[in-house]
């Protein structure tokens, strides 16, 4: 199975993006998981500039969606919601509706912040606007509080019940893929 | 005369298959301040000796947006790549021309018990020489017993789609050459 990360935040010592890494670590040998860092290259949604083919960026990215059999997201929190540039990528990957790479996409969302309830506001906010794009949102659920003090001094994850949270939404995820298409 | 009579109040026995030009089947829904509605265009219905059988593909439905398609087609509503197909199979009752279908409606792999109510006429012979009955029939189903559970807050706080769906038949079955 192949896993799209998708980090919401742009910094190079982001708790979310550190939190993927670990979780490329935690996968189990048939996931392969993937860290997408072409977040930063999608520019401002335009409808002017929506046009076929989309930016190559956009293009890039739609494709690499598609490709996967999944897609796992990070995201902080930003103002009780979605950081701007991740839901714009989003919002850039919903068009058309119809047809769009996320439809009926098995997605898992994470979130972390330094703050106690480790961004479940903009998690929730994301798996909505994921499920109106169609996505196959998964149950997988993990809210990492004070991410400060989850992290060594060089990223690395160092809690062991994190560890755990991610590899159970991970399952999660997993078995949304193995389920069969009806004939 | 009178074996005519005897038919058109009793229940059709034979088979009898649905004319898919001449019958609709569709839907519709309390949406904000209006009902939303749709049709599905592609399904099947075959009535035998009282027994109805039916089934529609969900990627028929039309509506008259294609982005409401795409979300009623998603996991947050049928779910259609998973399942394709809705079916209903149920038992026939007559009263005059009072019609009454108790039986399982299958939707989003969720079966529920359903009683659809509605109006029957025939069998009657068209002037093509067939043997037709029309059987016009609703119901009303709850869409979260279906696992269709989406809704928006309106910005008075109600929710902006009714959970109460009425479904609505409308066949004309031709009888079949035994």
């Amino acid at each position: 199975m192949r896993v799209l990360a998708i980090s919401g935040s742009l910094r190079d010592a982001s708790w979310n993006t550190a939190l993927l890494r670990a979780l490329r670590d935690e996968a189990p040998e048939d996931v392969e998981v993937e860290i997408w860092d072409g977040l930063k290259a999608i520019p401002p949604y335009d409808q002017d500039d929506d046009l076929v083919p989309g930016p190559p960026a956009v293009e890039a990215f739609r494709d690499v969606v598609r490709d996967v059999d999944a897609v796992f997201f990070a995201t902080p929190e930003y103002n009780s919601s979605v950081p701007g540039a991740l839901k714009n990528a989003l919002d850039w990957a919903s068009r058309p509706l119809a047809t769009n790479a996320f439809r009926n996409k098995p997605v898992a969302v994470i979130s972390s912040s330094a703050g106690a309830f480790g961004g479940v506001w903009a998690a929730a906010e994301l798996r909505k606007a994921l499920a109106a794009m169609g996505a196959r949102v998964t149950d997988a659920e993990l809210a990492v509080g004070h991410a400060m003090e989850k992290f060594d001094a060089d990223g690395r994850l160092v809690d062991d019940d994190v560890r755990e949270g991610l590899r159970d939404a991970l399952e999660t995820l997993r078995a949304e893929v193995r389920v069969p298409l009806a004939a | 005369m009178s074996t005519i009579t005897e038919q058109q109040t009793g229940i059709p026995t034979g088979t009898f298959v649905a004319d898919t030009v001449h019958s609709s089947v569709g839907f519709e829904v309390p949406y904000a301040v209006a009902t939303f509605s749709g049709t599905v265009t592609d399904f099947e219905a075959r009535l035998v000796d009282g027994r109805i059988e039916g089934s529609a593909r969900i990627e028929s439905i039309q509506l008259k947006d294609e982005n409401l398609q795409a979300h009623l087609l998603s996991p947050e509503f049928f779910d259609a790549e998973r399942h394709p197909v809705l079916t209903f199979a149920g038992d026939l009752q007559r009263d005059g021309d009072r019609a009454t279908v108790t039986g399982e409606i299958t939707m989003k792999g969720i079966t529920q018990p359903v009683t659809l109510e509605g109006t029957i006429v025939g069998p009657a012979v068209d002037h093509f020489g067939k043997t037709r009955v029309g059987l016009k029939l609703e119901t009303v189903v709850d869409r979260t017993a279906f696992d269709m559970n989406w809704n928006m807050p309106l910005p008075n706080g109600e929710p902006a789609l009714a959970n109460e769906v009425t479904l609505r038949a409308d066949l004309t079955l031709v009888a079949q050459d035994a």
